[in-house]
């Protein structure tokens, strides 16, 4: 049996929350120079160089990179044989949340009710998703994910008869259809199988994948490089301005499902592609 | 090539610009974004005043983040604008000259931009950190209560954007787009 004290947990999350909006992720730093090189607008250009430029001073001066500091959205592998003493899970998540919003000079986004739209003034609560895992540890994967992006990301049940082709000309309509607003260059991650609700998850969950990392299945994985040439075709570019790189990469979790579905989501993310990952032994 | 332009915007300004230039704004802005807008569109529809004068002034959408000790604002990126074209034909006929902001417009947004003579300029979603070093000081003026939403007094220096719509009916998200899908073919 592992213990974990509650307090651990709060404070691993509320620097992780601060990291993820100061700090571009060296995968993302990566992309944007290389995309540097090969954009073919010089426009598009000029916003790739704005970006890096951004990233390094909110790097310096431990500033949020972007001023929509997200939902924070986790996924924890919990280990079946861990206890966590002095609270629960999702408070120690949420506690951790509101510290490191506050602590952090970061914006809250989050409302009480869809409909009353009152601001709770901590961004929480966080949105939890937990996996049971058999290892002894506490693995949180963190994301502050961004409006913009969330706003254009979607979801349908397509019929098994529309196969590969048929999943492919959906994805690139809701990449076109969102242009500039998603904050291109992107991260398109894509959920295919499960249900209804399971696929919105496996897409979600895609986006935690660092850039340049394919699905280890090889069909899928080609699938993921298939996407992003026909993506970066669209001629969308960075912020939409038009150009060579409308994503930074595809990301497909692909899952069992019925006999009668085909269910694909698509969900957006902004260039930033905030992610952090923290194990807890 | 880039262009300055000092504001409050004038005539002769606004009819130069063309969809694509890149521009460095400098002078004053309003910060607004949906509950504002929500809220001086229905001040207005009781015959209330605004609370502030839009004739010729230039609307930022941005909630930024809490300044820290010493700082003039937090990081000030622009959000997605089509969240305000419920409201914006209204307030360019009421004389709002320039908005700022990131992504589409509705048509209603663009034939009004064409008819009273405005400019929608982007600037670059995400670099927020950059974009707050060109705000040279921050005052809230009007509905407090809103918090990061509230309307805020901006003076800006040399504040990079792109023209999106000008006058013409020029669209550079659908111009910019159409060129580099023929070039990456």
């Amino acid at each position: 049996m592992k213990i974990i004290e509650y307090q651990t947990i709060v404070e691993e999350v509320k620097e992780m929350c601060k990291k993820a909006n100061y700090n571009l992720g060296e995968d993302v730093y990566t992309a944007f120079s290389q995309a540097l090189k090969t954009e073919k607008s010089e426009t598009g250009r000029e916003v790739l160089s704005q970006l890096i430029e951004n990233a390094d001073i909110a790097k310096a001066e431990q500033v949020p990179m972007c001023q929509d500091t997200g939902t924070a959205v986790f996924i924890v592998e919990l280990g079946q044989n861990c206890q966590i003493t002095g609270g629960s899970l999702v408070e120690a998540i949420n506690e951790g949340v509101a510290k490191g919003y506050g602590e952090g000079y970061l914006r809250n986004s989050i409302i009480h009710h869809p409909l009353d739209r009152k601001n709770t003034g901590n961004n929480t609560p966080a949105i939890v998703h937990i996996e049971l895992v058999e290892e002894e540890h506490i693995v949180i994967h963190m994301t502050a994910k961004g409006g913009g992006a969330e706003n254009m990301s979607d979801l349908k049940m397509l019929k098994p008869s529309d196969g590969v082709d048929g999943i492919k000309e959906y994805v690139l309509d809701i990449v076109k259809k969102a242009g500039p607003n998603a904050c291109p260059p992107l991260v398109v991650g894509i959920g295919i199988g499960g249900n209804f609700e399971r696929c919105a998850y496996l897409a979600k969950k895609s986006l935690f994948r660092p850039i340049g990392i394919r699905n280890h299945d090889q069909t899928i994985a080609a699938m993921e490089e298939e996407l992003m040439m026909e993506i970066n075709r669209l001629g969308i570019g960075p912020q939409g301005l038009g150009g060579s790189t409308t994503a930074l990469d595809v990301k497909i979790e692909a899952e069992a499902c019925h006999i009668a579905a085909l269910p694909v989501a698509v969900n957006l993310n902004c260039h930033a592609s905030r992610h952090q990952t923290s194990i807890l032994m | 090539m880039q262009k300055k332009i000092d504001l409050p915007l004038n005539h002769s300004d606004i009819v130069s610009l063309k969809a694509g230039d890149r521009v460095l704004l400098s002078g004053v802005v309003y910060t607004a974004r949906d509950a504002a807008h929500k809220r001086m569109y229905e001040q207005e529809e009781m015959g209330m005043p605004l609370p502030i004068d839009l004739t010729n002034q230039v609307l930022y959408y941005v909630g930024p983040t809490p300044e820290k000790p010493g700082e003039v604002i937090g990081s000030a990126g622009p959000t997605t604008s089509s969240r305000m074209d419920a409201y914006t034909p209204k307030l360019i006929a009421k004389g709002l000259k320039g908005m700022i902001g990131k992504g589409y417009r509705s048509d209603e947004v663009k034939q009004a931009i064409m008819n009273h003579k405005a400019v929608y300029f982007g600037a670059v979603g995400g670099a927020a950190a950059l974009i707050s070093r060109s705000i040279k000081s921050s005052e809230v003026i009007a509905y407090p209560d809103l918090g990061t939403e509230a309307i805020r007094k901006l003076v800006i220096e040399n504040f990079p954007v792109f023209v999106i719509n000008d006058v013409y009916g020029g669209d550079i998200y659908i111009d910019g787009t159409t060129k580099y899908k023929r070039e990456n073919e």
